[in-house]
């Protein structure tokens, strides 16, 4: 690519759509790239009810995320499907590398996200595809009038479940806490769904099978004791559906971008990081509150920054 | 060309075919796997001279899904005289991947 780009955005998700939309209405120069599909983690999602001014009957993150992306594209942002393998961020010119082609840009925004945390448990990779799932929206179909099993307590977690209810004769939550993390409405919602069942205080040991997922296993945090579930003998397997959180997609910034412990990019107010000229927005930061929200703020402020530092370049 | 298989024509159009097929299992409600197809259309222009290329809708074919042991999509799998030879799944299933499985078979 030729163009050295006023601000290069590195995903395509709530808050690099964000950044998009604010440079490319500043008149900047703008390109995002992105891997898939326009949303990240929300665009897995069923049904989005928090993020404000969304449809108040409730909308998919498919729906809600087309809305950010026609707003980008209207303000003249650049697309690129292209994966970001590599950076360079230290000079004046920054460089992404992508699989279809190096990217130059005077100001980077990092926003490319996290991916699902996994259990980390024997059986778990083998599994994966087999039973073993991170996405209810693409595989709740398979497990119609079967058992399933969903791993986590939080918000993704309980409302995954009341989806799957929508296939599965039986969903069972299980949470290493005592109780759910969730947000209060959506744990009472839960609580008024029939088909869904809890078992709290308990950790997934393992995953066996022949195949397909049949046996799992897990531990009673507070007793130690291991007991394992089996499917239905006449289902012949059932499904595991892992919420449990994310981990930051920050590999390829290791040794350029400063990072906390966990792979989050720590910043100031404005989104800065470490590098000048390269700020970071969305969930892969170092913070409390990780929502779409709290993402497209990110995107914002990112964007308006990267505007006030090029203007005092010049 | 990519074939758009169904429960009907899966076993013709794969299980009883000679030589290489490639599968792509999707569902239109599963977004990564919607992502992939179009990559998957153009890789099916680009080595469908050596490769045949099928793809399929689990959720209009989920028991013929489920007897191909897949439970979860996306997947790319190859097929050699109607047997399942290798098969990428899920977050394996990345374009870079899956082109470098194509050319392995082409």
């Amino acid at each position: 690519m030729d163009t050295i780009y006023d601000v290069l955005i590195i995903g395509g998700g709530p808050a690099g759509l964000t950044a998009g939309l604010y440079a490319g209405r500043a008149k900047l120069t703008a390109a995002i790239i992105e891997k898939g599909q326009d949303g990240g983690q929300i665009a897995l999602t069923n049904d989005v009810e928090n993020y404000p001014g969304c449809n108040p009957e409730g909308e998919s993150g498919v729906e809600l995320i087309k809305r950010f992306s026609r707003q980008a594209e209207r303000f003249g942002v650049v697309r690129y499907a292209d994966t970001a393998v590599s950076v360079d961020l230290g000079d004046e010119i920054k460089i992404v590398n992508g699989h279809n082609g190096q990217y130059r840009a005077r100001t980077v925004v990092i926003a490319n996200g996290a991916y699902p945390r996994k259990l980390g448990c024997p059986g778990e990779k083998e599994f994966s595809g087999k039973g073993v799932s991170y996405c209810a929206t693409c595989d709740g179909n398979f497990f119609e009038d079967l058992e399933v099993y969903v791993v986590g307590g939080g918000d993704s977690a309980v409302e995954e479940a009341m989806y799957l209810t929508n296939f599965a004769r039986k969903v069972t939550i299980i949470q290493q806490f005592p109780y759910l993390t969730a947000a209060k409405s959506i744990q009472e919602r839960a609580k008024r769904n029939s088909k869904i069942e809890y078992l709290l205080g308990y950790e997934v040991q393992s995953l066996e099978g022949d195949g397909l997922l049949q046996k799992l296993t897990v531990k009673n945090m507070e007793t130690g004791e291991l007991t394992t579930l089996e499917a239905d003998e006449d289902d012949g397997m059932f499904g595991c559906f892992v919420f449990i959180g994310s981990v930051p997609e920050t590999e390829i910034y290791k040794g350029q971008i400063t990072l906390t412990e966990r792979g989050y990019i720590p910043t100031d107010e404005d989104m800065r990081t470490n590098l000048p000229g390269v700020f970071a927005a969305g969930d892969l930061r170092d913070k409390s509150v990780r929502q779409v929200v709290t993402a497209a703020a990110d995107g914002c402020i990112a964007a308006m920054q990267a505007e006030k530092y090029l203007a005092e370049l010049s | 060309m990519l074939i758009e298989a169904d429960r009907r024509t899966f076993e013709a159009e794969v299980l009883q075919a000679e030589g290489t097929v490639i599968v792509d299992y999707f569902s239109e409600s599963c977004v990564p796997c919607m992502a992939l197809k179009p990559h998957v259309e153009e890789l099916a222009k680009q080595y469908g001279d050596k490769l045949k290329f099928v793809a399929l809708d689990t959720a209009k074919a989920r028991r013929v899904a489920i007897g191909q042991k897949i439970l979860g999509i996306p997947v790319v799998a190859v097929y050699q005289n109607g047997e399942k030879v290798e098969e990428l799944v899920q977050d394996d299933c990345t374009v870079e991947a899956v082109e470098a499985l194509i050319k392995k078979y082409y």
